[in-house]
C-alpha cells in the first residue's frame, strides 16, 4: 500500500522534474547558469492561472483534446513499475493497454491540432501519425522479446524478471532492445534529434506546433502530459537498462529517482551534442531502431 | 441435435426473422409510398428484434438443433439448424440489416426516389433473409442456393443507382469475382461430400491426415476468401462498397464479407486437428490483408472507398486470430486457441458494429454536402453536430482504441499472439512473434486513416463555397447510428457481457473448447478492462466539464486561428487529406503505386498550378487486367463457340445429354 502511494505521488509530482534537470544540463553545455530545476513547475502553475484565447473555428474537439490526452497518460501511469516495485494496476496484457492508450492521446492530440484549420498544425499533426507508425513496432518487438526473455505476460513480472544475472546472460540482446529504446524514446517525446521542443514556428516542428492554438490551462494540461509520457518511458527504459535492486523497499524508491535523474541527464548530454535531424532522416532513425529490436528479438529466441 | 420434425423455440424464432425478412417488401409491392416503405422497414426492425432473441438464447445454449426438410431436388433432403456457432454470426445479420433497412427510409425515401425504392427494399430483404440462410445451412446445396441468393441480391442492391457508368462497372466486377468464388465453392463441397452425403460433416468429425484435406483448405481459402476480401482477392470490394447506397455499403462491409470468414470457420470446425502451415498461411495472409488495406486506405480521397479499404484491414485482423487459432490447434495450445479464435468472432461482430456506423455517417456526410472527395469537405462537424459525434465513437472504435469494443478484440488477438511468443517452440513463435508488430503497424496506420478522414470531413471550415451546405440528418437515420455507436460503448465498456456468449461459440468451432467461459475469463482480463475503460470514460467527461467551464469566464476570448502572423489566411490553405496522408504514403510508394501529377515550378512569377495524387487498385489494374487480357486473346478460337444463336445451344445440352446418357448407360 504504500508503495502503490509512493508511485501515485511520483507520477504525480516528479515528471515536470525531467524537463528542468534536461534544461540545466543543456545550459550547463553551454556554459550558461539557466533557468532553475523548478522552472516548469513555475511554468505549469502559471499557466493554470492564466487566461485564453481559442481559435473561432474550433468545436468541442479541441478543448476536450487536452484533457483526453492526458487523462489516457495518467491511466497508463498506473500500468508501468516504478524501479523494483509493483504498478498499482497489473494484469496479463497490460503491456497492450500501455501501447493503446498513448495511441488513443495521439488520436486526440492529432485531431485537436486539425480543429484549428491552420496548415501549420496539420503539418504537425501528419508528421506526428507518420512517425508514430513506425515507432510503435519498435515498442513491440521490445515487448514480445521482454515476453519470450520472462515467460509472462505483463509489464510488472517482465520488467522486475531482469537482474544484473540475466543481463550477464543476455547482454547483447538487451543492449540492442535498449538501443531500439532508446530511439523510440527520443522520438516519442518529440525531443532532439526528432524534434526541437525549445522553438516552434518552423516548419520542421512536429509536437510543438500542433499545439500552437493551444493557450492557459488547456497548454498546461499539455506541457505536464508530455512530460509524464517522457516519465513513463523513461521509467520503461530505465527498469531494462538499470535492472539494479538492494533488497530493501525504501532505498529501491531511491535508487529509481536516482536512475530518473540519470535519464534526464543523457537527455540533455544528447541534445546538446547533436544537431535535429532532417525530416526525410527521422524515418530512416526509427526504422533502424526497429531492426535493433527485431535483432534482439532473434537473439533471445535463437 | 433434436428430430426431424421436431421444431425447438430457437429455430421457429429464426425462421419466423426469415420469412419477415424475405416478405418485408410486399406493402410496397401493393402501394409505392411513403407509409408503405414505413411499413416495409418496420417489418425488417421487428425482424430482427425476432432474430436477435433467437441468436442470443442460442448462444446460452450449447446444444445444436436442426430440421430436416425433404425436399424432391436431388443431392438428398435439405437441413437448416442452429449452433452457438451460428448464433454468433446472426448477430451482426439482424444489428446490422435492422439498422440500415430503417435508415433507409430517410436515406432513400420513396418521395425522392420512386423508380427504385420498390426494387431496393425488396433487394435488401431478399438479402438479409438469404444471409440468414447461408449461416442456418446444414448442408452443400441449401447452401449454395442461399449463397448464390445473397450474391445476386448484394449485386441488385448495389446496383441501385444503374445510371451511373461506375456503378454499373462496380457491380459487374462483382458479380464476375462472386462467381469465381462460387465456382471453386462447387469444388470444395464436392470434395466434402466425396462419402456420398451432402450434409455437413459434424464438427471434429475429420481428420487432417484425410487424403483431400489440403485440396478443402485450399478450396475454401480460395471461395471464401474473394467472399471475404483477402488480399489479393479482393479486388471487387472497394469499387463495389463505394458505389453502393450507404446503408447497402453497412450490409455489405458489415454482414457479406463476414460470410466468407463464417465459411472458413465453419469448414475448419470439421476437422480435428490441423497442420501447422494452414494456420501459418491464415496469419501471414492477414498479416498482408491488415498493413496492406490499411495502407491503401490511407490514399484514398473517396470517403466510401477508403471505408471499403478499411474492410479489407479489419479482414485482416479477423483472419490473424483465426491463424492464431489454428496454429494453437496445431501446436497443442488450448489457451491459443481460446484467444484466437474469440478474437476472430468478437472483431467479427465489432467490425459488422463499427464498420456500419462509419458507412451510414459517411452516407449522412455525402447526403448533406454533395460529394464523396473528403479534399472538398470541411467543417462538417459544425453543421452536422450529432452525426459527427457518432462518426468520432466509430473512428475510435475502428482504430481499436481504449474504451471501445475494437479494442477488446483486439487485445485478444494480440494475447494469443504474446502467448504463441511466450510458450510455444518452434516456427509458431518467429509467426506469432511477426504477428504483433504487424498488428501495432495496422493499428498505428489506421489511427493516421482516421485523424485524416476526421480532421478533414469533421473539423476546420469548409474548403469549397459549393458543398458548405447542409444539414444534420433526419431522425429515423440517427436513430440506427445511435444503436450501433451504442453497442460499440457497451461491448467496450462491459466485455464480460460477451464472455459467455463467446465462449459458446468457440465451442461450436471446437468442441474440446466446451464450457470455456471460465478460461476464458481468466485469460483476458475482461474485468481490468472494463474498470479502467468505466474510469476512464468517467475521466475524460468530468475533465472535459471541468475545463471548459474553468475557461468560460471573461479572460478567455476567441479569435481567428493564429496564422503565425500571416493575416489574410483562406480557407484552402487548410491541410488536405491528401498532405496529410503523403508522407505515408511515400513510404508505401513501392507498393501503392501513386500516379501523381505534379508540374514544375518556373520563374519568378509562376502561374496558377495544381498538383494531384491518385492511387488505383493496384492489384486488379496491374495482374489480374493484364492477365485477363492475354487469356482472352489466346482463347479467341474458342469463342466462336458462343455466336448468340438460340437453336445451335440447344443442339449442345442435346448433345450433352446424349453423350452423359450413353456414358451412365454403359458403366
Amino acid at each position: 500500500m504504500p508503495d502503490t502511494l509512493l508511485h501515485i505521488v511520483l507520477i504525480v509530482v516528479m515528471p515536470p522534474l525531467l524537463l528542468g534537470v534536461i534544461a540545466k544540463t543543456k545550459a550547463a553545455f553551454a556554459g550558461r547558469t539557466g533557468a532553475p530545476f523548478l522552472q516548469p513547475y513555475y511554468d505549469l502553475s502559471r499557466l493554470l492561472r492564466k487566461g485564453t484565447v481559442t481559435s473561432d473555428t474550433t468545436t468541442l474537439i479541441f478543448r476536450s483534446g487536452p484533457v483526453i490526452t492526458l487523462a489516457a497518460t495518467l491511466f497508463a501511469a498506473l500500468l508501468v513499475p516504478l524501479g523494483k516495485h509493483a504498478a498499482p494496476v497489473s494484469f496479463e496484457g497490460d503491456m497492450i493497454l500501455f501501447a493503446y492508450l498513448f495511441a488513443l492521446g495521439r488520436f486526440f492530440t492529432t485531431l485537436a491540432a486539425l480543429d484549428t484549420g491552420s496548415s501549420f498544425e496539420g503539418m504537425g499533426a501528419a508528421r506526428e501519425v507518420s512517425f508514430a507508425c513506425l515507432a510503435e513496432p519498435t515498442l513491440f518487438f521490445a515487448l514480445i522479446t521482454m515476453t519470450r526473455l520472462s515467460g509472462t505476460l505483463s509489464l510488472t513480472p517482465m520488467l522486475n524478471y531482469l537482474s544484473p544475472s540475466v543481463w550477464m546472460g543476455t547482454g547483447a540482446a538487451l543492449l540492442l532492445l535498449l538501443a531500439g529504446l532508446y530511439i523510440v524514446l527520443l522520438a516519442e517525446n518529440c525531443r532532439i534529434p526528432f524534434d526541437d521542443p525549445t522553438t516552434h514556428l518552423e516548419l520542421t516542428m512536429i509536437h510543438e506546433v500542433m499545439v500552437l492554438d493551444h493557450s492557459g490551462p488547456y497548454f498546461g494540461c499539455i506541457l505536464y502530459g508530455a512530460a509524464l509520457k517522457l516519465y513513463l518511458l523513461g521509467a520503461l527504459f530505465m527498469n531494462i537498462a538499470l535492472p539494479l535492486t538492494s533488497g530493501n523497499s525504501v532505498a529501491d524508491w531511491g535508487l529509481f529517482i536516482l536512475s530518473m535523474l540519470i535519464l534526464a541527464v543523457s537527455i540533455g548530454i544528447v541534445e546538446s551534442v547533436m544537431a535535429r535531424l532532417r525530416l526525410i532522416r527521422i524515418p530512416q532513425l526509427l526504422i533502424a531502431a526497429m531492426i535493433l529490436t527485431a535483432f534482439s528479438f532473434v537473439l533471445v529466441v535463437r | 441435435m433434436t428430430g426431424p420434425g421436431e421444431v425447438v423455440p430457437n429455430l421457429a424464432l429464426l425462421i419466423a426473422a426469415i420469412i419477415l425478412q424475405a416478405c418485408s417488401t410486399l406493402p410496397l409491392l401493393f402501394r409505392r409510398s411513403a407509409l408503405s416503405q414505413k411499413i416495409s422497414a418496420s417489418l425488417m426492425v421487428l425482424a430482427s428484434m425476432i432474430g436477435t432473441t433467437g441468436a442470443v438464447r442460442s448462444l446460452t445454449d450449447p446444444a445444436a438443433h436442426s430440421l430436416l426438410l425433404d425436399w424432391s431436388l436431388p443431392f438428398g433432403p435439405a437441413e437448416i439448424g442452429i449452433d452457438p456457432l451460428s448464433a454468433l454470426f446472426l448477430l451482426p445479420i439482424f444489428i446490422i440489416t435492422g439498422c440500415s433497412a430503417l435508415y433507409g427510409v430517410g436515406y432513400w425515401p420513396a418521395q425522392k426516389h420512386p423508380h427504385t425504392v420498390t426494387r431496393l427494399t425488396f433487394f435488401l430483404g431478399l438479402l438479409a433473409a438469404s444471409l440468414t440462410t447461408v449461416v442456418m445451412a446444414r448442408n452443400a446445396i441449401l447452401f449454395l442456393i442461399a449463397w448464390e441468393m445473397m450474391a445476386l441480391g448484394s449485386f441488385f442492391s448495389l446496383t441501385t443507382d444503374d445510371k451511373h457508368e461506375e456503378v454499373r462497372d462496380a457491380g459487374i466486377l462483382y458479380l464476375i469475382t462472386t462467381h469465381l468464388g462460387t465456382l471453386v465453392l462447387f469444388a470444395l463441397f464436392s470434395l466434402l461430400s466425396i462419402n456420398g452425403s451432402f450434409l455437413f460433416p459434424a464438427a471434429a468429425s475429420l481428420s487432417a491426415l484425410h487424403p483431400l484435406a489440403n485440396a478443402i483448405f485450399i478450396t475454401a481459402l480460395i471461395g471464401f476468401g474473394v467472399k471475404a476480401g483477402m488480399m489479393p482477392l479482393h479486388v471487387w470490394l472497394p469499387s463495389a462498397h463505394a458505389s453502393a447506397p450507404s446503408h447497402i455499403s453497412a450490409i455489405m462491409s458489415g454482414v457479406v464479407l463476414k460470410m466468407g470468414i463464417y465459411g472458413m470457420v465453419r469448414v475448419f470446425s470439421f476437422f480435428a486437428q490441423v497442420p501447422l502451415w494452414w494456420g501459418a498461411t491464415i496469419l501471414v495472409l492477414g498479416m498482408i490483408s491488415g498493413v496492406v488495406g490499411v495502407a491503401f486506405a490511407l490514399g484514398q480521397h473517396d470517403l466510401k472507398r477508403l471505408l471499403a479499404y478499411h474492410s479489407i484491414e479489419n479482414i485482416g485482423i479477423i483472419l490473424m486470430g483465426m491463424g492464431v487459432a489454428l496454429i494453437g490447434q496445431a501446436t497443442g495450445s488450448q489457451a491459443m486457441m481460446l484467444l484466437g479464435m474469440a478474437g476472430c468472432l468478437l472483431h467479427v461482430l465489432n467490425h459488422a458494429l463499427f464498420k456500419a456506423l462509419l458507412f451510414l455517417g459517411a452516407g449522412s456526410v455525402i447526403h448533406a454536402v454533395g460529394t464523396r472527395e473528403i479534399d472538398l469537405m470541411g467543417g462538417v462537424g459544425r453543421r452536422l453536430p450529432l452525426t459527427a459525434s457518432l462518426f468520432l465513437a466509430g473512428s475510435v472504435a475502428i482504430c481499436g482504441l481504449p474504451p471501445l469494443n475494437g479494442f477488446v478484440s483486439e487485445i485478444m488477438v494480440y494475447l494469443g499472439c504474446f502467448r504463441g511468443v511466450a510458450f510455444s517452440n518452434g516456427s509458431a513463435v518467429g509467426l506469432t512473434a511477426l504477428a504483433v508488430p504487424a498488428l501495432a503497424l495496422v493499428g498505428g496506420l489506421a489511427v493516421a486513416c482516421f485523424v485524416k478522414v476526421y480532421g478533414t470531413v469533421f473539423l476546420g471550415i469548409p474548403r469549397t463555397e459549393e458543398h458548405s451546405g447542409g444539414h444534420e440528418a433526419p431522425g429515423n437515420m440517427l436513430v440506427p447510428m445511435g444503436v450501433l455507436a451504442g453497442f460499440c460503448a457497451v461491448i467496450g465498456l462491459a466485455p464480460w457481457l460477451v464472455a459467455p456468449l463467446l465462449a459458446g461459440a468457440v465451442a461450436g468451432w471446437h468442441p474440446s473448447l466446451a464450457n470455456s467461459t471460465a478460461a476464458l475469463t481468466s485469460l483476458v482480463p475482461f474485468n481490468w478492462i472494463s474498470l479502467l475503460s468505466t474510469s476512464l470514460t468517467l475521466c475524460i467527461l468530468v475533465g472535459t466539464w471541468v475545463i471548459v467551464r474553468r475557461t468560460s469566464g471573461n479572460e478567455h476570448s476567441t479569435a481567428p486561428t493564429w496564422g503565425c502572423g500571416y493575416l489574410r489566411p483562406t480557407p484552402r490553405m487548410q491541410y488536405t487529406a491528401t498532405s496529410f496522408a503523403e508522407m505515408l504514403v511515400k513510404y508505401f510508394r513501392d507498393l501503392l503505386r501513386p500516379q501523381e501529377y505534379s508540374p514544375e515550378i518556373t520563374g519568378i512569377f509562376p502561374a496558377p498550378t495544381r498538383y494531384s495524387s491518385h492511387i488505383t487498385e493496384v492489384v486488379l489494374e496491374g495482374l489480374y487486367l493484364p492477365f485477363l487480357e492475354y487469356l482472352y486473346r489466346k482463347t479467341a478460337p474458342f469463342r466462336r463457340l458462343q455466336h448468340g444463336r438460340l437453336h445451335l445451344y440447344i443442339l449442345y445440352i442435346l448433345v450433352t445429354l446424349v453423350v452423359l446418357l450413353v456414358v451412365t448407360v454403359n458403366s
